[in-house]
């Protein structure tokens, strides 16, 4: 089959974009660094302690969190849109980085005023579990409204009113909260990649993992749930536990890079339709790992543009370049459903 | 194949049928027939485990089908229904692979065997050559046919269909029910589908199931026709059952 030959190449390409991007990232930065001397930091020869310091130290988590992010954010994108069998589902048009949000304002706005404790590991730790506390009640609550309510578009408008009514609450907070911890959670709702350390790697890299092969194994599920549950459940499908399995998939992955990186947009939403439309198919058993693939190379370019404006000092948040790189993709999608209809 | 022993389905708080017993067998075409609301979809959906009944059992093959597994039971039952799939970028093949899914391993991994069925099934009903074509791309008829030939790469002895010529035009809905029909006397499966086409029913089925509320009866079509069942059925001050042309008449 002539698809099989286009899926391999596709595979491969999108491989080979993703190293050059990801090498890209490693090149540049505010402070330039020669292209030798970045082969030198690579292969171990570099006698500069700064280039090295900059590079194994800045760059590279950088990298590895852009890859995993991107992963995690499409693949649970992809989730949602056959969950829901709705193609405008994702993370952040759900509200489930609302609901992270609501939950890091609360942990970092309030939690200091009632005397919360301090520390960055505690921060760190505690800022996940409450961006997965509130990720997965905001599944949960989208998942109890969806089964009464089958129009896609109301479930999408409910969802942004939700995100409203959660960025009004957050808005309270603000203006109650103490300067200091309003400059936390500010800079944490800009997203970021670099704010990732190696030692958070530790503790981002197993749960995104963790997360992705609960995709894995729920690919044979999300093929028959593109049927709807009905007949899902006639092919014999466990819909419950499936549900369960998908359900905490999303959640570890669309809430741990809430959590550590901050709310980013679109990329969840846009990456199964990039996958979809290169590779023409719906099986997830190709569709999964193509929707990562594109993932991780979309938050390498990402990077790779605020590396490209950081050179000529400008720090831009890595949501408005997933908002100018995804909202076109979504546009062109609401049009061609809305003409299909 | 398919055993109901005193069933009561009920919506809510309204009776749809109290008490009902039947049996239906394999290689025959059965129609389920009966106005709007009386419960035709409330039967299909309790016999594919998708709906339960009040009281009373459903057996299949000779088990209370409480007692069968679901993945089991998706070797069974089979069911089509009414809903258009419209899933972007799925090639009607991969649609009707779907169905191989009470067979395959976790993955999903198709054998030599499934292809070979897959094959079957689409060459069956027809639609062969929409393999490579996106079921969004569809037409309503070949979209059902499709479905259908998933339902058949289920493999099962019985296929539920859902009213399924609904939304098709005429010569379409005389094509999708001898192709039922096909299915029932030259596959031996049971066909159990539900219907409003009295005349199609009428001529094509084996038997027909008659949903009255709240009564049930089940007889080969032509005691059905002589019976004066249909009669009562439909007729109101607007129309009236002729048992002679086997059609129903503007008064």
């Amino acid at each position: 089959m002539h698809g099989k030959r286009l899926h391999t190449s596709l595979f491969v390409l999108l491989t080979l974009m993703s190293i050059a991007a990801a090498f890209g990232d490693l090149l540049l930065g505010t402070t330039s660094i020669p292209l030798d001397e970045v082969w030198r930091v690579i292969v171990g020869s570099s006698e500069n302690a700064n280039y090295v310091k900059i590079i194994t130290e800045l760059r590279l988590p950088k990298i590895i969190v852009a890859v995993l992010a991107g992963m995690a954010l499409s693949a649970s994108g992809l989730e949602m849109q056959t969950l829901f069998r709705n193609p405008l589902a994702g993370p952040y048009v759900l509200g489930i980085n609302s609901g992270a949000s609501l939950g890091v304002a609360l942990f970092t706005l309030a939690l200091p005023i009632l005397g919360g404790l301090s520390g960055s590991m505690f921060m760190r730790l505690g800022i996940t579990g409450v961006a997965w506390i509130g990720s997965a009640l905001i599944l949960m609550l989208v998942m109890l409204l969806s089964r009464k309510i089958k129009s896609v578009s109301t479930i999408l408008i409910i969802g942004m009113m939700l995100g409203s009514a959660i960025s009004a609450i957050v808005g309270v907070l603000q203006y109650v909260g103490s300067e200091e911890s309003l400059k936390t959670f500010v800079v944490w709702t800009m997203g970021s990649l670099s704010t990732v350390t190696m030692a958070d790697i530790v503790i981002f890299a197993p749960i995104i993992i963790v997360g992705l092969m609960l995709g894995v194994v729920a690919i044979k599920s999300l093929n028959m749930l593109l049927l709807g549950e009905g007949y899902a459940r006639t092919m014999g499908l466990n819909v419950r536990r499936s549900r369960t399995i998908i359900f905490l998939s999303t959640t570890l992955l669309a809430g741990t890079v809430t959590a550590f990186c901050g709310p980013i947009g679109f990329i969840g939403l846009a990456m199964p339709h990039l996958a979809r439309m290169t590779f023409r198919t719906a099986d997830h058993r190709i569709l999964l790992p193509a929707t990562i693939l594109w993932g991780a190379f979309s938050m390498l370019v990402c990077c790779l543009v605020t590396d490209l404006v950081a050179h000529h000092s400008l720090i831009l948040p890595v949501n408005t370049i997933t908002a100018l790189l995804g909202v076109p993709i979504i546009i062109f999608v609401v049009i061609r459903h809305r003409n299909r209809q | 194949m398919i055993q109901l022993n005193n069933i009561t389905l009920a919506f809510g708080e309204r009776m749809l049928i109290n008490g009902a017993t039947t049996h239906f067998e394999c290689g025959k075409m059965v129609a389920l027939l009966g106005r709007n609301g009386t419960g035709k979809s409330t039967l299909l959906r309790a016999i594919a485990k998708l709906g339960e009944v009040s009281c009373g059992e459903i057996m299949v093959d000779g088990r209370n089908i409480v007692d069968v597994d679901i993945r089991s039971f998706a070797r069974l039952v089979a069911f089509v229904n009414t809903e258009r799939v419209d899933v972007e970028a799925l090639s009607a093949y991969d649609l009707v692979a779907i169905g191989r899914s009470p067979y395959t391993d976790w993955m999903g991994r198709m054998t030599a065997d499934d292809r070979a069925i897959i094959e079957r099934a689409m060459q069956i009903t027809g639609v062969e050559h929409l393999a490579q074509r996106m079921v969004d791309t569809l037409s309503d008829g070949e979209c059902q046919r499709v479905m259908i030939a998933r339902a058949l790469a289920q493999d099962t002895p019985v296929i539920l269909l859902d009213e399924p010529t609904a939304f098709l035009d005429l010569s379409n809905r005389y094509e999708l029910c001898t192709l039922l029909s096909r299915l029932a006397h030259d596959e031996g499966k049971l066909v159990l589908f539900s219907t409003h086409e009295l005349d199609i029913a009428l001529s094509l089925a084996d038997s027909i199931a008659l949903v009255d509320t709240p009564d049930f009866v089940h007889m080969p079509t032509a005691e059905l026709i002589s019976s004066g069942r249909i009669e009562k059925l439909f007729d109101s001050p607007y129309v009236q059952f002729d048992p002679l042309s086997k059609a129903i008449k503007l008064r």
